[in-house]
């Protein structure tokens, strides 16, 4: 890995909300009332998905001495902003509140998650852009979330889990993908899951190791759902961003659904072309983590089977612990190709950022 | 992609002086009641009035329609005089094992299997009896033909005596432990069913399939088979990522086991992803002593069916590198729409060396075949 | 190449399929509304008898969720991986540009004229008052 030149893109950290408590003065007077008469700014919504303290979720030295990775905007200023230097960063939320099963209470605190962004970290570092955190799995608040925050050119994305309800190509989630294509908004797809059903189709694992290495899976399941239900056809301007997926099970991805497509296409005949083609004018991926390959030859091989130098985005994914130093970027790849990483592909995929 | 189109039939080259392994085969029944002579009185009765009861909401069809007729046959294997695709041995014969010189065959019947079966003491009595057709009506007739051992994975007790009745019985080659039962494979509640497989020396055929009830993808159900055949390969993943993660090899190291019609090329990025985020995570799984793709190496060997086909085929010749050459092994599917031809699956030549591993000398070992 | 007569006019019906065996190759020629096509038997993918597949119209869509079908009785579907090719051109329908199912000029010449020669007409005994399909390959 090697450290990435100034100026770049970082298209995935993670500023953490601090507590529940955090929230009080942006939900609105019933959503605060409600709120604490239930006494839920003392509970802990964190996302079972991302628990804080797993060393893949915190590098060591960007551990805090108090409070959750990420929690403090100075802290991730001087690891992150300054030791990189880049132009700018996008933050990605991974609080539980787009997973509570009440749609409107969903909705109230991914508003108030949304402005806290806002005036917490968007209005103090000019660096920092944002993916509008929404109640996913009730698709018309989202799209009515996404309007609100839209206006904000700040906003840069939308934010959903690749494991939530129903699967995200599904023609109910469409008031998503519609929002976001209006609003020039990457809809950005980050791992980890809402839990309505178990990681794997197998059931449920034992380990949190295991749940990590389903991730990648998802993402497939995703990406298999986006293109099949005909959302690249329906929404032709649309970008998806996979976020934290690892990266390298893409080709063997293309392969295979390419496969299924040739023989079972006639189910699905809105396809008038193929996955891996829908996938490289639509579909983005972030760098961190990379599921590098030992040796450089294969890293390269699985480059060039993905044969598209637009798809991947730089990302330190901060404060989870994907390398050590600044070594964000896998060694070995060719100099072109990481500018386009570092800034070009971000740049083209996020129009809101000039 | 571009495709030779050559204007004559190629004789069956190489493959077929080697004598082939195919090592995923299909018999059907002709009907359900072909298991009636090996059911007692009160199954049968149970078949006839309740039948079978899985995880899904039709009662006789998967849950995902298929594209072609008979959930997803090939066209051109039904028998003249009737009956379900690959329920016919003369056609059989003359469609695969004949024509490929199929050495061996290793079956993997589907239907009637009572692994997804809610009632076990039923999905019991089904599997027993769906062995017992396996190994009169198709290895007395046939003897390419080798038997998998059926077993339902939620009644520990039935499924170790059905192994222990089939040890030393050379028809039976194989458990066909069913892939999604009610929780992952690794899971200990099955550790006393992997330990009996390896005790009697059988090799494990996890063959995909079933119904779990679990939605395909962690993130809920499809809409479309477009959606489902390619979900294929996660599964395996998830398959592979619980065996090695809850530490099945580390207990039961000399475990042989085979992914069957999940295609191979996900297996090296999967291998890299579990080395990679298990050195993060290593103090959480404290009983793994190496790293993962080191289990893999170890105790897995792979079916190459549906082959993937790479956007530059000769891209399949670096994947089967990283895996190696010796874990792979060739199978048909036949008589599935997605089968494989032996002679026209590989759309690279493989080395000679190299393709008789694949098509006959992997297998032979791994099943413990006789030359 | 040589002209081989491979059928009479009113022995293959529209819809249908006459499979022949010319210069070692197996040849399908099919009847589309009386227009005649001929496409080798063997798909271009795994090898499969191509011509033992069923007949199709193709099923298409303007946008997602409305359905249509065109070309009625003009698509062959593979028998296995159920790949569908263009009974006219021999295209499939997935990668037109690379992947073909070899094609055969077919024409449907009267008897008086094959009586003239050169034609092959190995297995179908030619009269004057007849037409004949006739396959160059």
């Amino acid at each position: 890995m090697s450290t990435p030149a100034p100026g770049a893109i970082d298209c995935d950290i993670h500023p953490a909300l601090p507590s529940m408590r955090t929230l009080l003065p942006y939900l609105d007077d019933y959503w605060r009332a409600h709120v604490q008469m239930r006494g839920l700014e003392r509970d802990n919504y964190t996302a079972s998905a991302f628990p804080p303290n797993a060393p893949i979720n915190a590098r060591p030295d960007w551990k805090p001495a108090a409070g959750a990775p990420g929690s403090d905007l100075s802290t991730l200023q001087s690891q992150v902003l300054d030791t990189f230097q880049s132009r700018y960063a996008i933050c990605n939320v991974l609080h539980g509140a787009p997973a509570i099963f009440s749609e409107d209470l969903s909705a109230a605190f991914c508003r108030a998650i949304n402005d806290w962004m806002r005036v917490e970290w968007l209005d103090r570092d000019p660096r920092l852009r944002a993916s509008i955190v929404v109640p996913m799995h009730s698709p018309d608040l989202a799209a009515k979330e996404i309007e609100r925050c839209a206006a904000d050119p700040r906003f840069v994305q939308v934010l959903v889990w690749e494991m939530t309800e129903i699967p995200l190509g599904r023609r109910i989630n469409w008031p998503i993908l519609r929002a976001c294509e209006t609003h020039d908004l990457p809809l950005g797809v980050h791992a980890g899951s809402s839990y309505r059903h178990p990681p794997t189709n197998l059931g449920w694992p034992s380990y949190y190791l295991e749940d990590y290495v389903s991730w990648s899976t998802g993402f497939a399941g995703v990406l298999n759902s986006l293109i099949s239900e005909g959302a690249f056809v329906e929404f032709p301007r649309l970008k998806v961003v996979l976020m934290e997926s690892g990266v390298s099970w893409l080709p063997a991805w293309m392969w295979r659904l390419n496969k299924t497509w040739r023989g079972v296409r006639a189910e699905v005949p809105w396809l008038d072309k193929s996955p891996a083609e829908y996938a490289r004018e639509h579909v983005r991926l972030t760098i961190q983590p990379f599921d590098t390959p030992p040796k450089v030859e294969q890293l390269l091989k699985i480059i060039e089977e993905i044969d598209c130098e637009d798809m991947l985005l730089f990302s330190t994914d901060y404060p989870h612990w994907h390398f050590d130093g600044t070594d964000a970027v896998p060694d070995g790849l060719p100099e072109r190709l990481v500018k386009k990483i570092l800034v070009d592909n971000p740049l083209k995929t996020y129009s809101r950022l000039t | 992609m571009n495709v030779t189109v050559a204007d004559r039939r190629p004789d069956n080259s190489s493959q077929s002086k080697l004598g082939i392994v195919d090592c995923d085969v299909h018999p059907y029944m002709k009907s359900p009641a072909d298991l009636d002579p090996y059911l007692s009185e009160r199954w049968r009765q149970h078949r006839q009035e309740i039948g079978a009861r899985t995880r899904g909401p039709f009662a006789a069809a998967p849950n995902f329609p298929r594209m072609s007729p008979g959930t997803g046959m090939r066209h051109d294997a039904w028998p003249k005089n009737g009956g379900h695709p690959g329920s016919d041995l003369p056609l059989m014969r003359e469609q695969l094992l004949d024509p490929f010189d199929v050495a061996y065959g290793l079956m993997m019947p589907l239907l009637g299997r009572g692994g997804d079966e809610r009632n076990v003491e039923f999905g019991a009595a089904l599997a027993h009896a769906a062995n017992q057709w396996e190994a009169e009506v198709w290895c007395d007739a046939e003897p390419r033909l080798k038997a998998g051992i059926q077993i339902t994975t939620e009644y520990t007790e039935a499924a170790i005596k059905e192994i222990e009745l089939r040890a030393g019985d050379r028809r039976f080659t194989h458990v066909m432990v069913p892939p999604r039962g009610l929780e992952p494979l690794g899971r200990r509640r099955y550790w006393k069913i992997l330990e009996a497989c390896a005790a009697n020396g059988f090799s494990i055929a996890l063959h995909l399939g079933g119904t779990s009830g679990h939605p395909s993808t962690g993130g809920g159900w499809p809409s479309f088979y477009h959606e489902e055949h390619p979900s294929y390969p996660q599964s395996k993943e998830a398959l592979l990522t619980s065996l090695v993660v809850e530490g099945v090899f580390e207990h039961i190291p000399n475990l042989r086991i085979a992914l069957v019609e999940g295609g191979f090329a996900w297996i090296p990025s999967l291998c890299w992803r579990l080395d990679k985020h298990y050195k993060r995570l290593k103090a959480e799984v404290p009983h793994l002593k190496m790293l993962p793709s080191e289990y893999v190496r170890q105790n897995i060997w792979v079916t190459t069916q549906p082959i993937e086909e790479p956007e530059k085929p000769e891209d399949l010749l670096a994947t089967c590198e990283w895996i190696g050459w010796d874990r792979i092994m060739f199978s048909t599917d036949y008589p599935h729409w997605d089968q494989d031809d032996p002679r026209y699956a590989f759309k690279v030549p493989l080395p000679e060396k190299e393709k008789r591993m694949i098509f006959r000398d992997n297998a032979m070992a791994f099943y413990g075949l006789n030359a | 190449m040589a002209r081989h007569v491979v059928a009479t006019v009113g022995e293959i019906a529209p819809g249908s399929c006459k499979i022949v065996t010319v210069r070692g190759r197996e040849i399908g020629v099919f009847n589309v509304k009386d227009e005649y096509y001929a496409l080798i038997n063997r798909c271009p993918h795994e090898g499969a008898d191509l011509c033992l597949g069923p007949v199709i119209p193709r099923f298409e869509s303007d946008r997602v969720g409305d359905y249509k079908l065109t070309h009625h009785g003009e698509m062959l579907r593979c028998p296995w991986h159920g790949w569908e090719f263009d009974i006219k051109t021999g295209q499939s329908w997935c990668h037109p540009d690379s992947v073909k199912a070899r094609s055969y000029p077919v024409e449907v010449v009267p008897g008086e004229a094959l009586a003239k020669g050169p034609f092959v007409a190995e297995t179908v005994p030619v009269i004057i008052e007849q037409n004949y399909i006739v396959l160059d390959v």
